[in-house]
């Protein structure tokens, strides 16, 4: 790649700071310096060991999320893609409160929710709802559609009348196009692309404003990827909605992403607008990733191999977690984790190479 | 509409449901469960109604005639063809004595697998669901809970109570004081067998839709998760049945259940066992048959059940 990196230019750089100063004025959700990690060790007297005659306590942890800040903005579709196991899902599921994180803060709508009880959250539980992966698994299967959905109706508006919430009952599923007279179905008698239909119907049954969406497709037949992708789209346009898209699927990406969060190893490596994105990759690991979509003039490929294997979450590398891969990786990289910078375009890549200007 | 007409024709009732279901499909075919169910249901009926079909009352005493006692069945020679099975020591006709006494046998087993259910189901959702330290508690309570037979937890509390409130006392709280003994000593099988379900549960991603929704802990547990475990508390829910009728009739063959004036299955076949080696052997051993075949056909149908709910066996 050429250096022709603007990022020391002092115009060019105040400029895209001001542009990202604008469109942030108010961002839906703002994640700050998030960490979530796992134990691996289980309860207190499994972590008691013995070691040179002495008694003790050893604990191992899985760094799932090390150290994300990510602002969404208002009617956006944020698309956060990785590969297995770098931490997008735990992402997504610490956002909608069903993991808490370990350390950092989420704000909604300018308001901290993750240190809330589950009474206080109750209010944001209506403006923010979550769509699945597997829609094998996401509906009840002892309860009928219209049970499925008039739950979160009843919970979140106590008041309404039977005929109301029957209503929006009715409206919720004309708008994803399931028959309203299905209601009284189950889950199981439904085909996988109608069941994810039946999921976001639950999800924008109480009028939410943000979604968080966790592989919503990828456990779908191809054919039915686009239907569901088209039905989001669609669902965001009428109702202003706000996304936050989890994927491994970068055609997926290019399709329905305002802005594309990069992860690798807990940690976003970098964060642009689609289209910048994918025209113009900044950060080595970004550059493997977009290499690897197959083309269709693709005679001569150019994919650039990664050596060796993600590392183990378990002992985090030192320095930039992608260091032992990258092929521009020199000392500094090894001891010094890179922040997040603002270069030309809109992006922000966590990249000592980009930084200093050699990539 | 044609879409209304279909799902007009579709959408089954619960006994169409039913009649098309795997369930009755398979007790169809299988002749130990169609069998087992025709006795079950004959037993059950037989003691739902022993006032009515009983020729004699045994709980009243002026019906019992001392001079007809240790009487033999009708197929042997002496017999009086008033008492059809015979007389006990006592003089009370056996069949009444029976039929009453698998009325006290039946109460005592459903109402103490009924307290085992409630006990053991609420602890394992809990255990299963909120996990962590009300785990650890629940799940070691079970295992001190377990690591003493049930008989000996029945011996025991069943000793305290005779001597601190007198054998009179005990006698006529016998029944509810052996449905809380019992209930008491195996709510544990439920436990654990709740928790194993509610734990493969939970990581399901309804339960997650629901959390996100911002359903309280409680609703969750008793709407969401608890109907999909029900199957295996049906199986256990059989087995149990016969295990606490079995442990009835053991405590009332130590002396400490049943007693002898309000007999259950265990105290006459004990009553009997005196008069064994005198030759009256039908005292012992006809309602010790009637006990074997009750429980028999309750494991049978369990049996039955477990294979048609494995969901390994069958999906749906």
């Amino acid at each position: 790649m050429t250096a022709a990196v603007s990022q020391h230019d002092p115009k060019a750089s105040a400029a895209t700071a001001d542009s990202r100063e604008q469109d942030n004025a108010a961002p839906l959700m703002e994640i700050r310096n998030l960490y979530k990690r796992f134990s691996l060790s289980g309860d207190f007297l499994e972590q008691l060991k013995f070691k040179g005659g002495k008694l003790v306590r050893e604990q191992e942890h899985v760094h799932a999320i090390n150290g994300i800040d990510i602002d969404i903005r208002r009617g956006e579709a944020l698309c956060v893609v990785g590969e297995s196991g770098c931490g997008k899902s735990t992402v997504a599921r610490t956002v909608m409160g069903l993991l808490s994180p370990s350390k950092g803060e989420i704000h909604y709508d300018g308001q901290r929710i993750d240190h809330l009880s589950a009474k206080e959250l109750l209010p944001f539980r209506r403006r923010m709802q979550m769509i699945f992966q597997n829609p094998y698994a996401s509906l009840n299967p002892r309860m009928t559609i219209q049970q499925t959905l008039e739950e979160p109706i009843r919970l979140h508006h106590p008041d309404w009348s039977k005929e109301r919430v029957r209503d929006q009952v009715r409206d919720v599923m004309d708008s994803v196009g399931i028959d309203p007279d299905w209601g009284s179905r189950f889950g199981h008698e439904f085909s996988g692309g109608q069941r994810q239909r039946i999921a976001i119907a639950r999800a924008l049954a109480v009028d939410p404003e943000f979604i968080v969406a966790d592989e919503p497709i990828s456990a779908l037949d191809v054919s039915i990827q686009a239907q569901v992708l088209n039905l989001m789209m669609e669902a965001q346009q009428q109702r202003n909605l706000t996304y936050l898209f989890i994927t491994h699927d970068l055609a997926v990406v290019e399709h329905f992403g305002t802005r594309v969060a990069v992860m690798y190893l807990g940690m976003v490596c970098e964060i642009a607008p689609t289209g910048t994105l994918f025209a113009k990759p900044r950060h080595p690991y970004t550059q493997a990733l977009l290499s690897a979509i197959p083309r269709l003039e693709d005679d001569r490929p150019q994919h650039i191999r990664l050596q060796g294997e993600v590392p183990t979450p378990v002992n985090l590398p030192p320095g930039c977690v992608f260091h032992g891969r990258c092929p521009h990786a020199n000392e500094r990289c090894r001891q010094e984790v890179p922040a997040l910078i603002d270069v030309e375009g809109g992006a922000r890549v966590a990249c000592h190479g980009v930084e200093e200007g050699r990539l | 509409m044609r879409e209304n007409a279909m799902s007009d024709t579709i959408v089954p009732g619960r006994w169409a449901r039913f009649r098309d279901s795997y369930l009755l499909y398979s007790f169809k075919r299988d002749l130990v469960a169609q069998l087992s169910l025709v006795l079950f249901a004959m037993l059950i009926f037989a003691a739902v109604f022993a006032p009515w079909l009983a020729p004699a009352n045994p709980y009243d005493l002026a019906q019992i005639d001392i001079m007809a006692s240790e009487l033999p069945p009708f197929w042997i020679d002496g017999a009086d063809p008033q008492y059809l099975m015979g007389t006990d020591a006592q003089g009370r006709d056996l069949l009444s004595t029976i039929l009453y006494g698998l009325r006290v046998s039946l109460i005592i087993g459903f109402g103490a697998v009924l307290m085992q259910a409630v006990i053991g189901v609420s602890f394992g959702l809990m255990a299963g669901y909120l996990g962590g330290r009300v785990d650890a508690f629940l799940m070691r309570l079970a295992d001190i809970q377990l690591s003493f037979s049930t008989l000996m937890v029945a011996i025991i509390v069943g000793a305290l109570v005779k001597a601190i409130f007198g054998g009179a006392t005990f006698s006529e709280y016998a029944v509810p004081l052996l449905v809380l003994i019992i209930g008491l000593a195996e709510w544990p099988q439920y436990a654990r067998t709740v928790r194993a379900s509610v734990l493969a549960e939970r990581s399901k991603e309804y339960v997650d839709a629901a959390r996100v929704m911002g359903l309280k802990s409680r609703r969750i547990m008793f709407r969401h998760i608890l109907p999909n475990t029900l199957s295996p508390i049906f199986v256990i829910s059989t087995v149990q049945v016969a295990n606490a009728i079995i442990s009835e009739a053991a405590l009332s063959f130590l002396g400490l259940g049943m007693p002898e004036t309000h007999p259950s299955l265990g105290s006459l076949i004990k009553s009997g066992f005196d008069y064994i080696q005198s030759g009256s052997w039908w005292i012992t051993l006809i309602p010790g048959a009637v006990l074997v075949i009750l429980v028999l056909v309750i494991n049978l149908l369990g049996d039955w059940l477990r294979d048609v709910l494995n969901p390994r066996l069958y999906k749906g």
